[in-house]
């Protein structure tokens, strides 16, 4: 067991060296009555250029929230009530996406942030060819571009995702749904967006098509240089894609680190168990765990970490204190990377007047 | 009649799975929450309590109307076209009855039309227009083109041939007449909207459940219609409301029977307004306003508070408003609230 000293603790990472999008203490509340559920609080986030940052963690903790409020697409009854989000463009000028006029937002969507919805069968209307679809988001930003143009820029993009552009004058009814899926990346990429936001881009999709897309965007990332923020429950299928990893749960960020750090030496209980709920293709064989219980209810969470009723290393301060995120309390880690346990954090153990409790061996592997 | 298209389209929002991320936080949420009783939040809502209070006020006046008039609205007197006064409220007619009494005594002939019209033509319109969006086919096709027919007959022309036709005319037989005349445009909403509902997953999954189809219309389809039934129900009571005025008002029906209508049609023969004479017709035409204006209210508030996602809009419209947030699909609205204690 590795009892790591409490002194020389640097409380906050390094921020990413060229950041493209910066979430900064984002909060969101669901409701407009007196007595709203706070489903974000301060979350903060940096996605670094040509990245691809996954979101993981349990249905009901924010992934998706978060992805949309940063986006501003939050339906009513969502409201944002506090952070920044900020864009940085190529040539470096910073705007708070959260500050726009619906103008400006209205311009700034697509062109900078894209997204690719979960359902693409719903995505694509049912009525239109899929090369006037294309076009059509084309022309919405650009006016001057002709229809011809727009439609030889449409078939450009769907021979980029491997449609053959024929395809152009089918309707979405004629494609299968790992092509649609395609076709909404393509249209995602058809403005050049430095930012593609995927809520569950391959959940619907078996899994030869799951590989097949996830090959693409990784092999799109590297010709065009765009980030990605993926956003799943399939931790597995983010360990192969995403360079960077944060586990959300109830609406906190809980562990942010390298992809391969998180697979190979979680630092949070949560990450670990998440983990444990899945088998390994190689290496022995293991008991599957799984976590027991439910995510918290958002409406009555207490002072302590949300985490603590499930949580094998909970102890007295738990229930006390909520963590931040902090440097792993485990000599030799990234230094970028971070966590939010109280296991990790002697200081704030300390600031509430219990005794911490070292690193147990199963959060602080090498 | 007024219904709102908006519920239809919004409807159809909420089918969309995950566009939006409809995450189970909202579920989560949404538990018993605190001792707060949740029961009449409808009258939470502004525009709907300010409906239901004139409603009321009407429905108060259509019980006592008769007993608290002051006069037999019938009876003559040597008070000749007075105008207003303390003997007199609304004044008096060329016959020196009382304009008071009349609107009194005629508030409840038009309440009983207007919702025994309501209620029939609602019966009439949910039954055939679920009926024929949910079975389809043939069916469908039959009372798809009865409700056709019934929507191209002009309707007052129609109900004024039929109360001519018939022997006696007592406010009941307008009712049904109206009600006969008015129920295929709620048909036609409602079969649309039960077509869409349809072949949405939860039904497919309670008909996967093995439930009866007399239970996935009555607990599956029929809760998502509340708000088109109960808004095309508002507006075919204030449909027939006017529909009853319009008749009086030209002298169809039995004038010795008094509702407001009829009190109008008296003033146009008499030439009240030529007279100068504004008391005989300004109370009863305020009253049909303020009628329809509180159907309309209702309406709104229905339409407000039975979609779950507007609910918390509509209950909490003035503090949004002061608060600054105008909430819309596509645009989060932003406001600086929440307290930053972190880094």
């Amino acid at each position: 067991m590795t009892i790591a000293s409490p002194i020389g603790h640097p409380q906050r990472l390094a921020p990413a060296s060229d950041p493209v999008l910066e979430i900064k203490n984002l909060s969101v509340d669901y409701g407009y009555d007196d007595d709203p559920v706070h489903v974000l609080r301060q979350v903060s986030l940096t996605l670094g250029r040509g990245e691809v940052l996954g979101l993981a963690g349990e249905s009901g903790c924010g992934k998706s929230t978060l992805a949309y409020a940063a986006t501003r697409l939050l339906p009513p009854p969502g409201l944002i009530t506090g952070g920044e989000v900020l864009f940085t463009d190529r040539s470096g000028v910073k705007t708070d996406l959260l500050r726009l006029n619906d103008t400006q937002l209205r311009a700034s969507r697509w062109q900078d942030m894209a997204i690719v919805f979960q359902g693409a069968m719903n995505s694509l209307n049912p009525v239109y060819r899929i090369g006037r679809q294309i076009a059509d988001g084309i022309r919405a930003h650009e006016p001057k571009t002709s229809q011809k143009e727009a439609l030889e820029r449409a078939a450009e993009l769907l021979d980029l995702v491997g449609i053959a552009p024929d395809r152009l004058r089918s309707y979405p009814h004629e494609l299968s749904g790992g092509m649609r899926q395609r076709v909404m990346i393509a249209m995602a990429l058809a403005l050049d967006p430095q930012v593609l936001i995927m809520d569950e881009p391959t959940t619907a999709l078996d899994v030869v098509m799951q590989r097949q897309i996830v090959e693409q965007i990784a092999e799109l990332r590297d010709r065009l240089g765009f980030s990605v923020i993926f956003i799943t429950h399939d931790v597995s299928l983010l360990i192969e894609i995403a360079d960077r990893i944060a586990i959300m749960y109830a609406g906190e960020i809980v562990e942010d680190a390298a992809a391969l750090d998180v697979y190979n030496k979680p630092r949070h209980p949560y990450s670990s168990a998440l983990l444990h709920s899945f088998p390994p293709l190689r290496g022995p064989r293991r008991e599957l765990i799984g976590i027991p219980g439910s995510p918290p209810d958002l409406s009555r969470l207490g002072a302590g970490c949300p985490f603590a009723d499930r949580c094998a290393f909970a102890f007295d301060a738990c229930s006390k204190v909520n963590p931040e995120l902090v440097f792993p309390n485990v000599p030799g880690d990234d230094p970028r990377r971070s966590v939010a346990c109280l296991r990790h954090d002697p200081a704030a153990v300390r600031a509430v007047g219990e005794e911490p409790m070292p690193v147990p061996a199963e959060l602080s592997l090498t | 009649m007024t219904i709102d298209t908006s519920i239809v389209e919004e409807g159809q929002e909420l089918d969309k799975p995950s566009q939006a991320p409809m995450t189970g936080v909202i579920a989560a949420a949404r538990g018993p929450r605190r001792g707060k009783p949740r029961k009449f939040l409808f009258l939470r809502n502004s525009k709907a309590v300010a409906g239901m209070v004139i409603l009321g006020f009407f429905l108060l006046i259509a019980i006592i109307g008769p007993w608290i008039a002051p006069y037999d609205p019938s009876a003559r007197s040597d008070d000749i076209l007075q105008p207003p006064s303390w003997e007199h409220w609304f004044g008096t007619t060329h016959l020196g009855q009382d304009v008071f009494s009349q609107i009194l005594v005629g508030t409840r002939g038009v309440i009983v039309v207007g919702f025994v019209a309501g209620i029939l033509a609602t019966a009439i319109g949910v039954i055939v227009g679920v009926t024929a969006g949910y079975v389809g086919g043939l069916g469908d096709e039959t009372l798809s083109v009865l409700a056709n027919v019934f929507l191209v007959i002009p309707q007052l022309p129609l109900i004024i041939i039929i109360a001519g036709q018939l022997p006696t005319v007592g406010g009941v037989t307008v009712a049904v007449v109206i009600a006969i005349t008015g129920w295929a445009w709620g048909a036609r909403v409602l079969r649309a909207q039960t077509l869409s509902l349809r072949r949405r997953d939860f039904v497919e999954a309670a008909r996967a459940n093995g439930e009866r189809t007399w239970r996935i219309i009555t607990a599956e389809i029929l809760p998502n219609l509340t708000a088109i039934i109960a808004s095309g129900f508002v507006g075919t009571v204030a449909f027939a409301v006017l529909s009853l005025i319009t008749l009086s008002f030209i002298g169809i029906g039995n004038t010795g029977e008094w509702n407001w209508g009829t009190v109008l049609y008296q003033a146009q023969s008499q030439l009240a307004l030529q007279r100068g004479a504004w008391w005989w017709f300004v109370p009863a035409g305020l009253c049909i306003a303020l009628l329809g204006m509180s159907l309309t209210l209702i309406n709104f508030g229905i339409d407000e508070f039975v979609n779950p996602r507007l609910r918390s809009t509509g209950l909490n419209a003035k503090s949004l408003r002061k608060r600054g947030i105008r909430p819309r699909i596509g645009f989060t609205p932003v406001v600086r609230e929440a307290e930053e204690t972190r880094a």
